[in-house]
């Protein structure tokens, strides 16, 4: 069907712009930076023509396999559904943005190194169709992840780096033994190891193991997303990681954890999940709230967005989990929204901080008046993530709760909640630090540069324009989670032994 | 009169082993007989001749061997199949980059090279012999040869007292560990009749033991002996001292060769020798490998000397590699082939660069004093950090690749509870990993210029060390198949 081979080139590209700048780091930084730049740039580029040549059906497209570790089974397998299409497209815009947006602190040339490796295994996780290969990629990201926040964050950057890198691998270290039993059990199955998501979803599981494999999968997801109770690392994380890094992430590695949730426990485990719904909307509820809460009695700035992240989050997998096709479609369009709303507010935040050497609200008052193009940005994507309608958080929200509302009502009475508070403690904030009579100090607050607005300009037009017409990203997205909701439905139980079923009577097969 | 009929040797088969030793013994005549001391070029060359001798030799052996049937030779007491020849090169590959390592600094520290060099190529044909012995004389024979030589190795620096009370204590400890090795042969030698491990496997699977009790005194005889080489949990108590008081280059060396000794004895032992026995070994094996994860992860957080820390590391991947034996599958044994020879090589040149960046004493490797490497050598500390990171099983390197391998044949034998118990030991163990490497591009404290004693971080044949380790680090760890392809052809090449 396609024979540009796209989505190899998108983890190849950044890969290869990684190890340029890496290399002239020490000789050239200014030209690694520049490279490093292009290539983040051409990403971008490749990323929309694919989104041109997209169409608008539920089934991976531009796929791509080639053989790669055959001895242990892991193959290069890789394509992209609605799904994975525009977290792939926020990605590759979010990169850029921080290379031209970062601080000055971070302008070297092996930043935008570990920058792009980054992007290289994000990118590489959201388009695997292969478990292994996706958990290869899951957990490289955390290298480059590590380096970020330990090497150009904040005071407690180390004591963050660590609590980040170990929480995680923790919860990939249940990944990695789940998929392992999954593989071998659909061996026993089909005489066949394979780590290939379209055959490993025909393994027929016992109602037991079902729900043990997806809590498996749960605990390597929850902590990456995070879901509450496993969110205690992503405050400090976010508070010390560098600006750059905070926006990458709370905008995409997060994502790979919600990601995770929908496209590997919703189609490995239908039934296991529709049993553990009750259980994982419960946290999820308690996520919205409690991030809500905590956020509205945060005085640092960036503490208060990793909150208010937490309780986002938390409608997304309310969203998944909720497992209609309003509710997920509603979960998909939030992932990609509040990435660009996280990276745009951590982005703003670390300008404050620039300019005012920290961003707690204690110190900061009346910046409007000093600065009123900042402000005036600021409010746009506050209002965004209050879910103003016409802005984009609007809509990844509402589908949400109209979908949760459908089929697990409760629980979306009460999450609902949490839109009213999260409303509360961003005005609150806003009026802080930019309403009021500035101090000499903030009176002096220089407003943003020509460049700074330039930088910030594609998130704000993209705020509105997803919140104006979201029906480009809905009618892409719809298709693929139509796929997902109909397996869902339909999947029953296995019988408790395992049985080698013909493929011809398989449960909850794929039509 | 009897004639004594002399058994058929083959030669190439032997050929690794007489390459060591060999190298050994013409170092040694030649130390004796000159009147000055050698130089230690001239020692180093021998000893890198005699490696790269014995991996020739190897890889010729492997290219025979891989398309015929397993054999053995000397009238069975030594196997020649594939398993035993990728041991040989295992350990061939680690005396090369020992000794690369180890040429710089015993120049600086004025140790006699040439008795290093002759007491670790002794050491290394113990460990070959060790991964071909197919009787458990000859696997005692090994155990020693690669023991003698270790005790000596560790006490190799007079100068430091260290040094005289890590030898003490490994040698005491070592002793009672080869005389229950050796009681162990003797039960099982009661129990079954012979020392020859087809025999004994062949006598196990046709009848059922005469004498149960003295047959399962004789295998926990032998795990013991085999638990303290490889230094699993509750016998590892000697690790952290030895390693620590050890010269450092003698340190990696043990740590590279004295585990891959031990765990290709172990291996055949269990496997080849004793696998209708499983049913008593595996679950004692489970406890211990269970133990040993989760006891070097927990106490490798607490460490703050470098040399202590990565004893510890050893104990835990000591643990892993225990989950391949006890997979007993042709799977688990390419997995573990393969993780001991991306081990050796990732714990060489990880204790290898600890040897460059020394101080002039060699007795301070507190994890403290490598805090600012990367400001004064971005390359050493990016080296060290990739190798570190490896040992901690980050993708794309071969740690991973090994990690994973174990992982995936001890699920394949359904161990679950053991593999999940392995991964949060990785996770516990990968916060010491992180420490480490956060040390290396922490502010720096105090003087960097100690870093480098007369040009060690610059020394050329350790440079040339370490591109090798980190070579041979990513290159499989992102192309494994390479390897892959030979151990799991070693691992269905077994005796029998």
């Amino acid at each position: 069907m396609h024979t540009f081979p796209y989505l190899s080139l998108l983890v190849i590209v950044p890969l290869v712009g990684a190890i340029a700048a890496a290399l002239l780091a020490k000789t050239a930084p200014a030209a690694g930076r520049t490279i490093a730049l292009a290539a983040s740039g051409v990403e971008l580029a490749l990323v929309v023509a694919m989104i041109i040549q997209f169409k608008t059906i539920g089934a991976f497209q531009f796929t791509s396999q080639h053989a790669w570790a055959s001895d242990l089974s892991i193959q290069w397998n890789v394509g992209v559904d609605g799904i994975s299409l525009f977290l792939v497209a926020m990605t590759a815009l979010v990169i850029p943005i921080v290379l031209l947006g970062a601080q000055v602190a971070e302008r070297g040339a092996v930043f935008a190194a570990w920058l792009l490796l980054l992007e290289a295994a994000a990118v590489a996780a959201f388009v695997s169709l292969d478990l292994m290969l996706f958990f290869i990629a899951f957990e490289v990201t955390l290298v480059p992840s590590y380096f970020l926040i330990a090497r150009y964050g904040h005071e407690r950057r180390n004591y963050a780096a660590v609590k980040f890198f170990v929480m995680t691998f923790l919860g990939s270290a249940f990944l990695l033994v789940g998929i392992l039993v999954l593989a071998f059990i659909h061996q026993g199955q089909t005489g066949q190891l394979t780590f290939a998501l379209e055959e490993l979803r025909h393994t027929t599981l016992s109602d037991g193991t079902g729900i043990w494999l997806s809590l498996a999968f749960l605990a390597a997801f929850a902590v990456k997303a995070p879901l509450f109770p496993f969110h205690t690392w992503s405050p400090t994380t976010y508070r010390e990681a560098p600006a750059g890094g905070s926006m990458v992430l709370s905008a995409v590695l997060a994502k790979l954890g919600t990601y995770g949730i929908l496209r590997f426990n919703l189609t490995l485990f239908p039934h296991a999940s529709k049993t553990l719904a009750p259980l994982v909307l419960t946290l999820a509820t308690i996520g919205i709230l409690y991030g809500a809460i905590v956020a509205s009695a945060q005085k640092d700035m960036k503490r208060l967005v990793a909150y208010s992240s937490l309780a986002q989050v938390g409608f997304i997998v309310l969203g998944t989990f909720a497992m209609s096709q309003q509710s997920l479609t509603g979960a998909v369009t939030m992932m990609v929204n509040h990435g660009i709303i996280t990276a745009a507010f951590f982005m703003l935040i670390g300008w404050i901080g620039q300019r005012r050497g920290g961003w707690d609200t204690t110190m900061l008052r009346g910046l409007q008046r000093p600065a009123p193009v900042l402000a005036a940005v600021f409010t746009v994507v506050m209002l965004a993530s209050i879910g103003l309608p016409g802005l984009n958080g609007f809509v990844g929200e509402f589908l949400v709760l109209l979908g949760t509302f459908a089929t697990h009502r409760w629980w979306g009475v009460v999450a609902t909640f949490g839109v009213l508070v999260a409303a509360i403690y961003l005005l609150w904030n806003y009026q802080q630090v930019f309403h009021g009579d500035a101090d000499e100090e903030n009176e002096k607050t220089p407003d943003l540069t020509i460049r700074e607005r330039l930088v910030v300009a594609p998130l704000i037009v993209l705020i509105v324009v997803l919140g104006v017409y979201p029906k480009f990203m809905l009618d892409r997205i719809e298709p693929s989670v139509a796929k997902v909701v109909s397996s869902v439905v339909h999947s029953s139980p296995a019988p408790a032994s395992h049985v080698i079923i013909p493929s011809s009577t398989r449960l909850g097969g794929d039509r | 009169m009897n004639v004594l009929t002399m058994p058929s040797i083959s030669y190439s088969a032997l050929a690794p082993i007489l390459f060591l030793l060999l190298g050994g013994v013409v170092i040694m005549a030649i130390a004796a007989l000159r009147r000055r001391a050698l130089s230690p070029t001239t020692t180093t060359a021998l000893t890198l001749t005699a490696g790269i001798g014995s991996l020739v030799a190897s890889l010729i052996e492997w290219a025979h061997v891989s398309t015929s049937d397993a054999t053995s030779t000397i009238a069975g007491a030594l196997a020649v199949d594939g398993f035993s020849v990728t041991i040989a090169i295992t350990v061939s590959c680690a005396v090369i980059l020992a000794t690369l390592f180890a040429h710089h600094y015993l120049e600086r520290m004025s140790i006699a090279s040439a008795e290093y060099h002759v007491l670790a190529l002794t050491a290394a044909s113990g460990a070959v012999v060790m991964g071909a012995a197919n009787d458990l004389v000859v696997v005692f024979l090994g155990l020693e040869l690669l023991s003698i030589a270790l005790y000596v190795l560790v006490a190799l620096n007079r100068k430091s007292r260290a040094s005289e009370e890590a030898a003490l204590k490994y040698f005491i400890l070592g002793g009672f560990a080869s005389a229950i090795f050796v009681f162990g042969i003797a039960f099982l030698y009661g129990a079954t009749g012979s020392t020859n491990l087809q025999n004994i496997g062949n006598t196990l699977s046709a009848s059922v033991a005469e004498k149960p009790g003295i047959l399962l005194i004789g295998i926990a005889l032998l795990l013991v002996g085999f638990c303290f080489k490889i230094a699993a949990v509750p016998f590892h108590l000697w690790t952290p001292d030895v390693y620590q008081g050890a010269p450092t280059p003698v340190t990696g060396f043990m740590a590279a060769v004295a585990k891959v000794g031990g765990f290709a004895a172990m291996i055949r032992v269990l496997l080849a020798g004793l696998p209708t026995a499983r049913s008593s070994w595996e679950p004692v094996l489970t406890a211990i490998a269970m133990a040993t994860l989760l006891g070097g992860a927990l106490l490798m957080v607490v460490q703050k000397d470098a040399k202590r820390m990565l004893a510890y590391s050893s104990i835990n991947h000591a643990g892993f590699l225990l989950l391949g034996i006890i997979a007993s599958s042709a799977a688990g044994l390419s997995a573990d082939l393969f993780y001991l020879f991306t081990y050796s090589v990732a714990t060489l040149g990880t204790f290898g660069i600890l040897t460059m960046v020394a101080t002039a004493a060699d007795d301070d490797s507190a994890l403290a004093r490598l805090k600012g490497l990367s400001t004064k050598h971005p390359v050493l500390a990016g080296a060290l950090t990739v190798l570190i990171l490896a040992q901690a099983g980050v993708p794309l390197t071969t740690g991973f690749i090994a990690k994973f391998g174990v992982i995936e044949a001890a699920i394949g034998s359904s161990a679950i509870p053991l593999s999940i118990v392995a991964m949060v030991s990785a996770a516990i163990a990968t916060f010491a990993y992180l420490r480490f490497v956060l040390n290396l591009y922490a502010a720096p404290e105090g003087n960097l210029d100690a870093l480098d004693v007369e040009g060690s971080t610059t020394s050329p044949t350790a440079v040339l060390g370490v591109a090798i380790a980190v070579g041979v680090t990513i290159v499989f760890g992102v192309v494994p198949s390479l390897l892959l392809g030979l151990t799991s052809t070693a691992s269905t090449h077994l005796l029998p």
